[in-house]
């Protein structure tokens, strides 16, 4: 144990710097164009410039507005902090309501595309004509873009009865399911044929083939798509927000935020969005490091 | 054309044993782009129960297309090929024999125990019966302990002996082999033929063994299958006279010597016929 401390602290330092560097580097840069870009107007709307104003006036002004064209990295932190604290989960003032809002139908959303994923690349695998049928459809299904496809669906399964979350979590799978099914394809080719032979000799079913060899194979090319996937499933759900009139949710927390110009608010939801994505990605992450965690090696 | 030392006619019986493979003027014809390649012509092979059969050759001989054939991973483009009296197919949908590839092929992702056991869950065994199986058949080639290991913390012997036992778990009729040990250096390649001499001389289990070197060859076989490239063909059949106990020393007898100058001759006569 003596032994591994200072390790550890090596460890750390050699991660934390870099990382460290880089912060400080967007702070500074964040600051000054806070203060570069509300200066214009600071200086009509803050300051009296019959009165005249020092260098630091304007400074302090640009860093403290109401409404700043770009807000100064403090009052993002004091926003963000004073939402969690100051209101109780279940109010909208609270970004974690929103988080939930968002969150589940995001995580409702991958899950369905990470299946309709599975069964598509399964398919497409199985079957020469489904190969062909199919994948160019899928790519091109890519290159609709969500924010038009978003209010179709949603007036659609409105009309149909679906509100609330169904509605917004298809849209989060229409972006989950493209690379997982493309990752899971490859995946499930990548055995070789001296493995496929070898299931041959066995005189193994397809089924067996798929559970035993192909599946098994696969994952290690699963997982960085999931990881892709529940990004895109993110942004899917908060673009889905926004046509239903931005009840709940911090896709709708951020177009309420530009309607009243409110743009601490926008960079505060902003933010909670990129750590939920983070912590998204953290969870894919950590279920795959203790599925593959035999792999060693090779 | 001096080569033609026509192998055992289907009449004649060579071995008293039942006939673990027949093949009958059998041809493998590759449609290629301008012509096609004829990786076997016209061969003519016995196999007898408890043989052991090497087939050797030069690259392009067909020696592992002759074995993949008779494995059925391979069709036949012309002649008749028999596996314990019935189709390739129906042998292989039988589960007749275990095959050893070139490469050990195990899963990275399954243990030593459950690499082993992977033929017998496709077969359908229960989990506690397979497992006392594997366990035992691990023990046969030397790797008890090293059950729950994965296989990259194997070394390259140990994991070709895997996947020996994987081919032998499900008690197969016939072992086949292709160049099992080809990728080992020589110091382990010995051992692992060792080892296999002794296994088959306590199971007398059929084996067809494709290899390129000759010391192999003479020292596991009982019979000695000499092939020839374009067009694939056998030269010659040679029967060991050697005697079936065998050990490494053997190599440095006369007879062991004769044996490996005969082989050598065939092979010479074939790429010059």
């Amino acid at each position: 144990m003596a032994k591994a401390t200072p390790s550890r602290a090596q460890v750390w330092w050699h991660q934390g710097l870099p990382v460290a560097v880089v912060l400080l580097a967007v702070l500074l840069l964040w600051y000054l164009a806070a203060w570069v870009l509300n200066a214009p107007g600071a200086i009509e709307r803050v300051l009296d410039a019959d009165v005249g104003y020092t260098w630091q006036e304007l400074f302090t002004a640009t860093m403290s507005m109401e409404r700043p064209l770009m807000p100064a990295p403090h009052q993002v932190v004091l926003d963000f902090y004073e939402s969690l604290t100051e209101w109780p989960l279940d109010s909208p003032r609270n970004l974690l309501y929103h988080v939930a809002v968002t969150g589940e139908s995001t995580l409702l959303g991958f899950a369905m595309g990470t299946a309709l994923g599975l069964v598509l690349s399964v398919l497409i695998v199985h079957s020469r004509t489904l190969d062909r049928a199919l994948l160019p459809w899928i790519v091109a299904s890519q290159t609709v873009p969500v924010l038009a496809i978003a209010p179709i669906v949603l007036v659609i399964l409105g009309s149909l009865g679906f509100s609330g979350v169904a509605p917004k979590a298809v849209i989060a799978m229409y972006l989950c399911f493209f690379p997982v099914t493309v990752a899971m394809v490859q995946g499930l080719r990548s055995p070789q044929k001296i493995e496929t032979e070898m299931m041959h000799t066995y005189a193994a079913s397809r089924w067996q083939a798929l559970w035993l060899l192909r599946l098994p194979a696969a994952l290690p090319f699963l997982f960085p798509a999931l990881r892709v996937g529940v990004a895109a499933g993110l942004v899917g759900a908060m673009v889905a927000e926004l046509p239903t009139g931005a009840q709940a949710g911090l896709g709708a927390k951020l177009l309420t935020g530009s309607y009243y110009g409110q743009t601490v608010q926008i960079w505060s939801a902003l933010v909670m969005s990129a750590f939920l994505g983070l912590a998204l990605t953290a969870m894919v992450a950590a279920v795959e490091r203790v599925v593959l965690r035999h792999r060693g090696g090779v | 054309m001096t080569h033609l030392e026509v192998p055992s006619s289907p009449t004649a019986p060579v071995q008293t044993g039942r006939k673990a493979v027949q093949v009958r003027n059998a041809s493998v014809v590759y449609q290629t782009a301008d012509t096609p390649v004829q990786a076997l012509s016209n061969i003519d092979l016995d196999i007898a129960e408890g043989e052991f059969v090497s087939l050797i050759g030069p690259s392009g001989c067909g020696k592992t297309t002759l074995m993949r054939v008779i494995a059925d991973l391979e069709p036949i483009s012309a002649g008749q090929v028999l596996v314990n009296g019935v189709s390739p197919h129906d042998a292989r949908m039988a589960r007749s024999y275990g095959y050893v590839f070139q490469a050990p092929a195990l899963f990275p992702w399954r243990t030593v125990l459950a690499n082993v056991t992977l033929p017998l869950q496709i077969q359908g065994k229960g989990r506690a019966e397979a497992k006392a199986i594997a366990q035992e058949h691990l023990e046969r080639v030397g790797l008890k302990g090293f059950e729950g290991k994965y296989p990259w913390q194997l070394s390259g012997g140990m994991q070709q002996r895997v996947s020996i036992a994987r081919a032998l778990s499900f008690e197969p009729r016939i072992l086949m082999m292709d160049e099992p040990f080809g990728a080992l250096d020589e110091i382990t390649r010995d051992r692992l033929n060792e080892q296999l001499q002794q296994l088959w001389q306590r199971e007398r289990r059929t084996v067809v063994f494709v290899t390129h070197s000759i010391a192999e060859a003479v020292y596991l076989s009982t019979k000695i299958v000499v092939m020839s490239p374009r067009p694939g063909r056998i030269v010659k059949v040679i029967d060991s006279p050697l005697p079936d106990e065998r050990f490494l020393d053997l190599r440095d007898t006369p007879a062991f010597m004769a044996l490996a100058h005969e082989v050598r001759e065939a092979l010479a006569d074939g790429h010059h016929g």
